[in-house]
C-alpha cells in the first residue's frame, strides 16, 4: 500500500496518460478505420485497393515497429515538429485503423441484401439508404467488435511507455528503477488497466443494451 | 461490383461517374506517392551508399539471426501457449466448481493485462530476457487460446454430446473422441490467427533487449552511419518486409485450412459468432 500512497502522483500520472492516449488514438482510429472501410467498399477500383493495402500492411506489422517507424521516418518525411505523444497516437491510430475498418466493412456486409434492394425499390436515394437502413443495421453489429478492439488498444497503449510517452508502462519503469518491491507495482499497474478495460467494456455493454432492438 | 447491399448495378451515367473517381483517386494516390518518394529522396534515402550495408556477409548473418531467434522465441511460444490453452479451457469446462472458477480468474486476469507489464515483470525480477518473453507470451496467448477452444467446444451442438452419453461414454471419452474433434475443425482458422498475433508479439522482445528481428535492426540502424545519416529507413523497410511476410504465409495456411475444412465431406461447423468476438479481442 505504501508504494501506491508514497509515489500517488507518478501513478495518476500514469494512469491519466493512458487514459487520454487511448482517448485521443481512438478517435483517429475510429475515424480513419471509417474512412478506410468506405474506400474498401466503394466501387472505385484504385480506393479499393488502397483500403486493401493499407489493411493487410497494418495488421501483418508489429506494433513496435510502427512505433519505431513513428520515432525514425515520421520525422524526417513529414514534420519534425511532433512530440512523442503525438508520434505514439499515430502509431497506435493507424494500427488500430486497420481492425476497426475490417469490423466496419463486416458489420455493413452482415445487412442482408434484401433490405437495401427493398429501401431502392420505394424509391430511396443513396444517402436516405445508408443513413436510414444500412448504418443503423450496421452500428448494431459493429458495437461489440469495435469494443473489444478499444479493450486492445488499451493494452497496446502501453508499448508507447517504451517511447518516452508518460503512461503506466513508464509509470512501472520508473519505480521499478527506482528499487521498489516489483510486484506490488506490478499489482497497483495491472488493477489499473483492469479499471480502463472493465469501464471501456461496461461502456460499450451498456451500449448495446441501448441499441438493441427485439427482432 | 454487381449485387452489393450499398449499390445497384450501374447505370450509364453512373459507371462514367465511377470512371471519373477512378482517374481522380488514382492522380491523389499517385501524388501521394510521389510527394513521400520525393521527402525521402530530398534526404538522400534512394542514394545507393545508404544501402550498401546489406551487401555485407555480416549484416545478412545479423538479420539471418535475428528471424531464427524470433521464429525460436515465436515456436516454444506456441507450443507452450496450446498446451497451457489446454489445461485452462479444460479447467473452465470442469464440472467441479473450484476448478472452474480458478481457471476462469487466470484467464480473465492474463488476458486484460498488456502483454509488456507481465514481460517487463518476468525480465526484471528473475528472467533473461528470452524466458521472459517466452512465458509472457505464453501466459497471455494460452488465455486467448483457451477461451478459442471453450468456444470452440461449446459451438459444437449439444446433442452430440447428449447421444454421446446416451450410448454410456465416460465425461474424457465425450470430450476426447466426440467434442474435440469437431471443436478443433471449427476453431483451427482463429487459432492459426492468434499465431500470427503471438508471431508479431514476439517484437516485444526488442523492449526488453531480447535480439529478436526487430532489436537487430535497431541495433543496426543505430551503429551504421553513413556520412552522417543512420540507414533506419533502409532496415526498418527490410525487416518489416520480413515480419509482413512471415505473417502473411501464417495467415495463408490459416485460409487453406478454412478452405480445405469447408471442402471435407462433413463439413466444419460454423463458427460462433462468440468464438468470432474473441478473435476480434484478441488482436
Amino acid at each position: 500500500m505504501n508504494v501506491l500512497v508514497d509515489n500517488f502522483a507518478l501513478f495518476r500520472q500514469g494512469f491519466f496518460g493512458t487514459l487520454s492516449l487511448t482517448g485521443a488514438s481512438a478517435v483517429l482510429a475510429l475515424l480513419l478505420g471509417v474512412l478506410i472501410a468506405a474506400f474498401r467498399v466503394s466501387p472505385v477500383p484504385p480506393l479499393r485497393a488502397f483500403g486493401t493495402l493499407w489493411v493487410t500492411l497494418l495488421r501483418n506489422t508489429p506494433l513496435t515497429l510502427l512505433f519505431l517507424v513513428a520515432t525514425f521516418i515520421v520525422p524526417e518525411v513529414l514534420t519534425t515538429g511532433l512530440s512523442s505523444y503525438q508520434l505514439a497516437v499515430l502509431a497506435l491510430g493507424f494500427y488500430t485503423s486497420a481492425f476497426v475498418c475490417e469490423a466496419v466493412r463486416s458489420g455493413v456486409n452482415t445487412v442482408p441484401l434484401g433490405q437495401a434492394e427493398a429501401a431502392r425499390s420505394i424509391g430511396m436515394t443513396f444517402t436516405q439508404i445508408l443513413r436510414l437502413i444500412i448504418l443503423p443495421q450496421a452500428a448494431r453489429t459493429v458495437i461489440a467488435p469495435v469494443g473489444s478492439l478499444m479493450i486492445a488498444l488499451t493494452k497496446n497503449s502501453a508499448i508507447a511507455g517504451a517511447f518516452s510517452v508518460t503512461e503506466l508502462f513508464s509509470t512501472q519503469k520508473l519505480l521499478s528503477d527506482q528499487g521498489l518491491n516489483l510486484t506490488v507495482i506490478f499489482i497497483w499497474i495491472a488493477l489499473a488497466y483492469l479499471i480502463i478495460t472493465f469501464a471501456i467494456s461496461g461502456l460499450f455493454r451498456l451500449l448495446e443494451n441501448r441499441l438493441a432492438v427485439a427482432r | 461490383m454487381t449485387a452489393s447491399v450499398l449499390y445497384d448495378a450501374p447505370g450509364p451515367r453512373t459507371r462514367l461517374r465511377n470512371r471519373i473517381y477512378t482517374v481522380v483517386g488514382s492522380l491523389a494516390l499517385a501524388g501521394l506517392l510521389v510527394f513521400f518518394a520525393m521527402r525521402l529522396n530530398s534526404k538522400g534515402e534512394f542514394k545507393s551508399y545508404m544501402w550498401d550495408l546489406f551487401q555485407y556477409a555480416g549484416v545478412q548473418q545479423q538479420i539471418t539471426d535475428g528471424v531464427v531467434a524470433t521464429l525460436k522465441a515465436f515456436a516454444l511460444a506456441a507450443v507452450f501457449s496450446l498446451l497451457l490453452a489446454t489445461v485452462f479451457a479444460a479447467g473452465r469446462l470442469s464440472d467441479h466448481k473450484p476448478v472452474r472458477i480458478a481457471a476462469s480468474a487466470a484467464v480473465e486476469f492474463f488476458r486484460a493485462l498488456p502483454l509488456i507489464i507481465m514481460i517487463y515483470l518476468l525480465w526484471a525480477t528473475v528472467f533473461e530476457p528470452f524466458w521472459a518473453l517466452v512465458i509472457g507470451l505464453t501466459l497471455y496467448n494460452g488465455s486467448v487460446q483457451a477461451e478459442i477452444f471453450r468456444a470452440g467446444i461449446n459451438s459444437v451442438p449439444k446433442g452430440q454430446s447428449e447421444a454421446a452419453y446416451a450410448l454410456g461414454m465416460r465425461k474424457t471419452q465425450v470430450m476426447l473422441t466426440i467434442l474435440v474433434p469437431q471443436a478443433v475443425r471449427a476453431m483451427l482458422p482463429s487459432i492459426i490467427s492468434q499465431l500470427v498475433v503471438t508471431l508479431k508479439d514476439t517484437s516485444l522482445g526488442y523492449l526488453i533487449a531480447y535480439t529478436e528481428l526487430l532489436y537487430v535492426g535497431r541495433i543496426l540502424a543505430g551503429n551504421t552511419p553513413t556520412l552522417g545519416n543512420y540507414p533506419y529507413f533502409q532496415v526498418l523497410l527490410v525487416i518489416g518486409t520480413i515480419y509482413i511476410a512471415m505473417c502473411m504465409l501464417l495467415s495463408a495456411v490459416a485460409t487453406w485450412v478454412e478452405k480445405r475444412a469447408r471442402r471435407s465431406p462433413k463439413g466444419a461447423p460454423p463458427a460462433t459468432p462468440e468464438a468470432e468476438a474473441l478473435v476480434a479481442t484478441a488482436e
